[in-house]
């Protein structure tokens, strides 16, 4: 098995550059992707490695980027599309929704969307407005289209992969607060399917369940609960549409308790549809009803306070605590 | 001249030129006046940068080499007049009265603002490209209905003339003969991307495609940006519609603190551009033809490096905000998510002392 230690931003870019050798018909489109690398460097060297024509550099348009994308696509070309973060990608919102989600259904199957939409999305980096957002949920409400979200180096050499090959379009969230982290990446086995969700580490009392950034915190709200003699298990959904919901409900049927944390507001959110659906899975296994540890229900905040807008180790434990508490 | 087709009133040498249907307007003073606003910005820009570095702002974005096009720009508007900036219009900004240190509120991360629009009549930075080209069409449309004789002013880059919003708001000002000007500044680059992939043709040109004149005028000549600017404003204001003026200009810079130019352009680029330096060219002029003493410039240097000190202090003294004003003006009304949220955080015990 051969595994090596780099960051996730390596790890994207060496699963795009596997994802280029394998298949001709990859390209990668966005701003300041080629020469620059990509404002995260994601797509570092890749234009020198694989040509213009492959890595193109796109003038300023997200409409444009997944229009054309959508064309391509039409034509046999698998376009991985990068926004340049999270809060850009609305220029491109009709598109995603009215032409990328809708044409295989509209075309009765004639058409594939095989295309990938890259998004960083989420805080947590010191940013100006519109660099920190968390749209994920507005794309998880569209049928037809998939969302995924990576938090560890191996998880994003392997989904990114996995994405690009899958027919359906992908809305692919990478959490850019995470880039500069590293992991283990083992650079032969897939060590999931694109769409399961896994456990990331086992526990008795209380499941909490997150995605991207939200899994570092749960993970180290986990290690403080278990020195106050509270075991949480914790859960990486990865997939955020469609939910894989069967490790959930297993792991609560266990736990009795849940807790859903992301970085977005909890309206009509991804915590809300995973209470919900866990509330009506496992009703009677239930000790408590799932909180959610969320955003709140205002624009992102200038980011100097953005640590109190976003989900903190004491929010999960605060969130822990009080279903742990619960009594009825 | 770099093209015939450029509007100059000023050589990178700062000889006068002579223009068939454009003169330069302005006595010694007023000249005077914008040497001293661009002297000022450029070192309100340059301590800008220097506190970045020192990890006091989130992120600059700077403007040297931009100075001429947007104290030209700004200068000309009248104060009736409303304008729609980016990130980068530190120098309009300035022209419209505001204090530097609201500009730097965006930058230190402490606002999304930064200063009342509505006082000053210059709307908040906005980042997402092109959005604000519509709003100011919209505030034009306003002024219309209103039948008043003013204009609304928007600004945009070379890149951001690629998006949706800005061809639609070309087409919407025609469309409705809108008192509004299109100011581009053209500095050659939006972030890595070449303007020259951003258009094939020179962009003032798009103009006449859309219904309405298009003047490209050196940005670096603040003479000329002065009255090419000054006449679309008077045009729009008694119903004259739509003028997009491209400020041909450069970013000397990077484009912002958080980026490496020399991944992408090379040296010898910047090198040209530095021959046409705004800020040089009209100091030149003033020492020659107006006889002004190299003691009045240094004189307005000791001014500039009271201002950023001014501003520095003040910038230092811009403490993190209560977090619980993450709340405030979400929304004009009370809305029970937001009430819960608060409510949330005095549970916590959050306050601005709390990090
Ligand atoms: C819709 C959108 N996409 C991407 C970005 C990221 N971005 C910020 S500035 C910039 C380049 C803009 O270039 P230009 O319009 O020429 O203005 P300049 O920065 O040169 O002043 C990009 C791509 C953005 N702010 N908004
Ligand atoms: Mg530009």
């Amino acid at each position: 098995m051969a595994t090596t230690t780099m960051t996730m931003a390596k790890a994207l870019n060496e699963g795009l550059r596997r994802a280029l050798e394998k298949d001709k018909k990859v390209l990668l489109m966005g701003e300041d992707i080629g020469k620059l690398g990509g404002v995260f460097r994601i797509t570092d060297g890749l234009q020198k490695d694989f040509g213009e024509d492959r890595v193109i550099d796109a003038p300023l348009a997200e409409s444009a980027i997944v229009g054309t994308a959508v064309g391509l696509a039409i034509r046999g070309y698998r376009t991985v599309c990068e926004m340049q973060f999270d809060g850009f990608v609305y220029p491109a919102f009709d598109q995603i929704v009215s032409q990328v989600a809708k044409l295989r259904k509209r075309s009765d199957g004639a058409y594939t969307m095989g295309l990938v939409i890259r998004l960083p999305f989420q805080g947590g980096i010191g940013a100006i407005e519109h660099h920190s957002e968390s749209p994920e949920a507005y794309f998880a409400q569209t049928g037809g289209l998939r969302v995924v979200s990576c938090s560890t180096p191996n998880d994003a050499y392997w989904m990114i992969q996995q994405a690009i090959e899958h027919d359906d379009p992908i809305i692919f969230c990478e959490p850019k607060s995470r880039y500069w982290e590293k992991g283990e990446v083992d650079l032969d086995q897939a060590p999931h399917g694109l769409f399961e969700t896994v456990v990331r580490r086992e526990g008795s009392d209380v499941t909490v369940i997150g995605y991207g950034s939200t899994l570092k915190t749960i993970l180290r709200a986990a290690d403080t609960a278990a020195t106050e003699g509270v075991s949480i298990e914790v859960i990486d959904a990865r997939s955020i549409s469609p939910l894989d919901l069967d490790p959930m409900v297993r792991s609560v049927e266990k736990t009795g308790r849940f807790v859903t944390v992301h970085e977005a507001p909890h309206m009509a959110s991804i915590g809300s549809e995973i209470v919900a659906e866990l509330t009506q899975r496992c009703f009677y296994s239930l000790r408590a009803p799932g909180i959610r540890v969320s955003g709140y229900h205002v624009p992102y905040p200038p980011t100097r306070i953005e640590e109190d807008y976003r989900p903190t180790v004491d929010r999960v434990l605060d969130a822990v605590d009080r279903v742990m508490g619960f009594e009825n | 001249m770099i093209d015939e087709e450029l509007v100059q009133l000023l050589s990178p040498e700062g000889e006068r030129v002579e223009h068939p249907e454009y003169q330069s307007t302005l006595s010694g003073d007023e000249i005077f006046g914008l040497y001293r606003d661009m002297a000022i910005i450029r070192r309100l820009c340059n301590e800008s940068t220097s506190l970045q570095r020192q990890g006091q702002l989130a992120l600059w974005a700077p403007i040297q080499g931009q100075e001429a096009a947007q104290i030209g720009a700004g200068r000309a508007m009248a104060p009736t007049d409303f304008s729609f900036p980016t990130y980068r219009e530190h120098g309009i900004a300035w022209c419209r009265g505001i204090p530097p240190e609201n500009m730097l509120r965006l930058f230190r991360a402490v606002s999304n603002g930064g200063w009342d629009p509505q006082k000053y009549r210059h709307s908040v930075p906005t980042i997402v490209l092109g959005n604000q080209a519509l709003h100011a069409v919209g505030y034009a449309m306003g002024i219309q209905r209103d039948g008043a004789e003013e204009a609304a002013i928007t600004f945009f880059g070379d890149g951001a003339s690629s998006q949706g919003d800005t061809l639609e708001a070309f087409v919407w000002a025609a469309s409705f003969n809108a008192p509004i000007v299109f100011f581009c500044q053209n500095n050659q680059w939006g972030i890595s991307t070449p303007s020259s992939l951003q258009s094939k043709v020179p962009l003032y040109r798009r103009a006449e495609g859309f219904g309405f004149p298009g003047v490209r005028v050196d940005g670096n000549d603040v003479l000329a940006v002065y009255e090419v600017t000054k006449r679309a404003l008077e045009s729009a204001r008694v119903g004259g519609g739509p003028t997009l003026i491209e400020a041909y200009t450069y970013r000397m810079g990077a484009h912002t603190t958080s980026d490496d130019p020399t991944r992408y352009r090379i040296d010898a680029e910047v090198e040209v551009w530095k021959h046409r330096d705004p800020v040089e060219r009209v100091k030149a002029l003033l020492a020659r033809e107006y006889e002004i003493k190299s003691s009045a410039f240094d004189e307005v240097g000791a001014e500039a490096d009271v201002m950023a000190l001014k501003l520095r202090e003040d910038v230092l003294a811009m403490s993190r905000p209560d977090p619980i004003t993450m709340f405030d003006n979400a929304y004009a009304t009370e809305h029970p998510l937001v009430e819960e949220g608060r409510r949330e955080m005095i549970e916590l015990g959050i306050s601005a002392g709390s990090h």
